[in-house]
């Protein structure tokens, strides 16, 4: 096994590291700490932090990919030189490997253990008839004629049970390490749990993280008899569709973010803080920018990239690769795009703050314009970089799902809600209606986007100055 | 006034020789008319020839940036850049890949785009300020704060799935309403009504909140107070007060749209099939017809530049302490 990494994969990595980074140093001041402590106050904060660091997880887990050998059947002469497959495997699908093999012919419902459509069989006489033929990997537990329903029910009540099982073990874990921490017995802290004592909505958010657990232990131990959320137009499985797509979505977010910040937040100080000829020139570049409209701007990149991969087929190896560096120049294409906002605010924070007393008193003392700008304008800027990040992300993965259908999204072999949506489209036109891709990929994006909306809403509430009065 | 409107007319001028520039660099510079001639041809034997003859006939026979060959100033001036600038400074967009005058169907498909997007623009202006004044009448109630959570939800959810499920509910489901197509004038009524709803509903999330939250804003101000407390009723200083004070923030979003609104909405158009801007656009993006998406890029452009000259206007008009000079 090799560990082979995707562009995308390095990004985000390093996009991790860098939030370990950033938070080792915050975690020092008193008063940011304060500020985090009261965000999650909040019972709703505390319960979306949950549901997004679930998210990012998957994302996480999608983001390893590795290379297996290739299995040598001629002996062990060859083992001298190992030879790799040629498709990268991600940790999840590690996990997923029977919903990828356990492809159907074409469209189930969730639970069904026959196709959607009748086909038309010849039987051992000699007659053609139309009939609903079983699904090959639905329901094999079951004999024949046998109804899925008490199947189902079992098989749900053994999942709950593990679920909650599992989430216990971890939640009790987390507990007794945070006994450790404040120094009280397991009991006791146990206690202030359950009467909601502690200082920070803890039973707020074990009770979100058990209700995931649950759902996902349910999910994934029913995914290896049935197609829980259904399969597709060729029969793979939609559960599996869906997972995948968090990667794509959550990558989107988060990427375009780190492409963009250093950009908006270097652009933004000077421009505030030098005045000038520098001001003038930043200015004009994002007010250019900005009065094109977004989406054609972003349409214009994606078809000159487009046309770029064309004319250059030796950047990328396989498909995989290939629909990964599409995604990084989007995500590039969405940073260059969308720095101007930010940069915006910055400018005029940055301008507002070098005017106030202690900016004036520590240029009198002779500290030097990177000092200034490290000890006295950044963390005065943090709250609205903090704001606009969030709020962009939920933004960015809607935009995502647009982005695919107008076809200037991700790569149409990529797993992405937009993709989902894109074909649900027609689905959606069929007799009887094919409802479940569109279900799904609407599910899994609005439970993220409703997450990331809520969360940055507190944030803000807390952070905003304006808002203290 | 006047002068400055001229003046605020040729400021424009450089923010669209960058515009220009961008789409240049984005479309000449890295596909190049080589590049345009060989895909044109189509995959026969091109020769040099061919590809120079291609070239000269459709214009593109000059140099990017700066033409060595020219003497003075047309050394800047015969390139390929100023020559495709100049032409849309004219409004001169050439023909698409199809040879059709793309200047020409813009103008043709202007209209229907208006058709949707002006209605849709002053029914979610009306519907979400009335919204918001009425949460903010019921501020910190139940009320408030549960249509702030039904908010967030609907701004939460794609646009893509409020008209995926509105055409079955609406259309397949129920017959009210055709699923897609186009009509002119008031016989279009039936094909308009459901875009402009749904376009109305999904912008109510973020309009609400938007709305509610430059009235609380003012809400606390002083004059509120001083109105207060000379008597006059609660919603007396919501309309008379509030609603007047908010105006200028507002403004400050909302006619920067206006003229945009021509553009049409891309994924409305094509999923209803009307025949406007919109819709053009996403054709030409999928039959990656340049000509057509460099000409929507400048039409842009200048429609949002004339957006922020009319927001500096309308100051004057709403906000007397403004003087433009």
């Amino acid at each position: 096994m090799m560990i082979s990494l995707l562009w995308t994969d390095v990004m985000v990595w390093i996009l991790v590291l860098a939030l370990i980074a950033w938070g080792w140093v915050i975690s020092h001041s008193p008063q940011v700490r304060k500020q985090w402590h009261m965000i999650f106050q909040s019972n709703i904060a505390i319960s979306c932090a949950v549901i997004l660091l679930f998210y990012l997880f998957f994302a996480l887990m999608d983001s390893v990919h590795m290379r297996f050998e290739v299995e040598t059947t001629e002996g062990s002469e060859k083992a001298a030189e190992v030879q790799y497959q040629a498709d990268m495997v991600s940790l999840l699908d590690q996990f997923f490997k029977h919903s990828i093999e356990n492809t159907e012919r074409t469209y189930s419902s969730p639970f069904a253990t026959e196709e959607y459509t009748k086909s038309i069989v010849v039987d051992d006489s000699g007659v053609s008839k139309q009939e609903y033929l079983p699904l090959k990997h639905a329901g094999i537990d079951l004999d024949k004629g046998e109804s899925s329903q008490s199947d189902i029910l079992g098989k749900s009540l053994f999942a709950l049970l593990v679920g909650l099982l599992i989430s216990d073990l971890l939640i009790a874990l987390h507990i007794f390490w945070r006994s450790r921490v404040s120094r009280i017995s397991f009991m006791e802290q146990i206690q202030q749990v359950i009467q909601g004592k502690t200082q920070l909505p803890w039973r707020t958010a074990y009770f979100t993280f058990a209700v995931l657990i649950v759902l996902f232990t349910w999910l994934y131990y029913l995914s290896f008899s049935y197609h829980v959320l259904g399969t597709d137009k060729v029969g793979g499985d939609v559960l599996y569709h869906s997972l995948k797509s968090i990667r794509t979505g959550v990558l989107i977010g988060i990427l375009t973010t780190l492409v963009m910040l250093p950009v908006a937040v270097f652009l933004g100080i000077s421009a505030g803080l030098f005045g000038g000829w520098i001001d003038d020139v930043i200015q004009y570049l994002y007010t250019t920018l900005n009065s094109i409209p977004g989406v054609l701007l972003i349409a214009a990149g994606v078809l000159v990239m487009q046309v770029t991969m064309d004319n250059n087929p030796q950047w990328f190896e396989t498909t995989v690769e290939r629909s990964d560096l599409r995604l990084m120049f989007l995500i590039i294409i969405l940073g260059i795009t969308s720095w101007t906002g930010l940069c915006r605010l910055l400018r005029a924070e940055t301008l507002k703050i070098s005017q106030v007393e202690f900016v004036t008193a520590a240029k009198a003392f002779g500290v030097s314009k990177m000092a200034i700008i490290r000890r006295h304008i950044m963390p005065n800027l943090m709250h609205i970089i903090l704001i606009s990040v969030v709020l962009d992300f939920s933004g960015l993965v809607l935009a995502e799902a647009v982005l695919s259908y107008v076809g200037v999204g991700v790569d149409p072999t990529m797993h992405s809600w937009g993709n989902m949506i894109n074909q649900a489209r027609l689905e959606m036109a069929r007799e009887p209606m094919v409802w479940w891709s569109l279900f799904s990929a609407f599910i899994f994006m609005f439970v993220l986007v409703l997450a990331a909306n809520l969360f940055s809403d507190r944030i803000q509430t807390v952070l905003d100055p304006r808002n203290n009065s | 006034m006047f002068a400055y409107i001229i003046r605020r007319i040729l400021y424009a001028i450089p923010i669209l020789i960058g515009v220009n520039l961008i789409t240049f660099v984005l479309f000449f510079m890295v596909n190049t008319p080589d590049d345009m001639a060989r895909a044109q041809l189509g995959a026969k034997q091109v020769t040099p020839e061919l590809i120079q003859s291609w070239k000269e006939e459709h214009g593109y026979d000059k140099p990017m940036f700066v033409n060595a060959k020219a003497e003075g100033v047309d050394k800047l001036t015969d390139t390929l850049f100023v020559q495709e600038s100049l032409k849309l400074f004219v409004f001169d967009f050439g023909f698409s890949d199809a040879g059709r005058d793309i200047g020409n169907d813009i103008k043709q498909r202007m209209w229907p785009s208006l058709e949707l997007a002006l209605p849709t623009f002053i029914i979610a202006l009306i519907t979400n300020i009335s919204l918001a004044l009425l949460l903010v009448l019921f501020r910190g109630s139940a009320l408030d704060t549960s249509m702030m959570i039904v908010a967030v939800m609907i701004m939460s959810i794609s646009g893509l799935f409020y008209i995926i499920a509105g055409q079955v509910v609406f259309s397949k489901i129920w017959h009210w309403v055709p699923i897609s197509g186009f009509e002119s004038g008031w016989g279009g009524f039936k094909f308009i009504i459901l875009p402009v709803l749904i376009g109305v509903f999904g912008g109510i999330g973020s309009g609400v909140r938007w709305y509610r939250s430059i009235f609380l804003e003012q809400i606390n101000q002083d004059y509120v107070r001083t109105a207060r407390a000379k008597g006059l009723s609660e919603l007396k200083v919501l309309f008379g007060h509030v609603l007047r004070n908010g105006m200028l923030p507002i403004l400050t979003g909302v006619v920067v749209v206006i003229p945009t609104l021509f553009m049409g909405s891309l994924i409305m158009e094509s999923f209803f099939g009307i025949p406007g801007l919109g819709s053009y656009t996403i054709d030409a993006i999928n039959s990656q017809d340049f000509a057509i998406v460099k000409a929507m890029v400048f039409l842009g452009a200048v429609l949002y530049i004339i957006g922020l000259i009319l927001t500096d206007i309308s100051y004057t008009l709403f906000d007397p302490r403004v003087k433009l000079s």
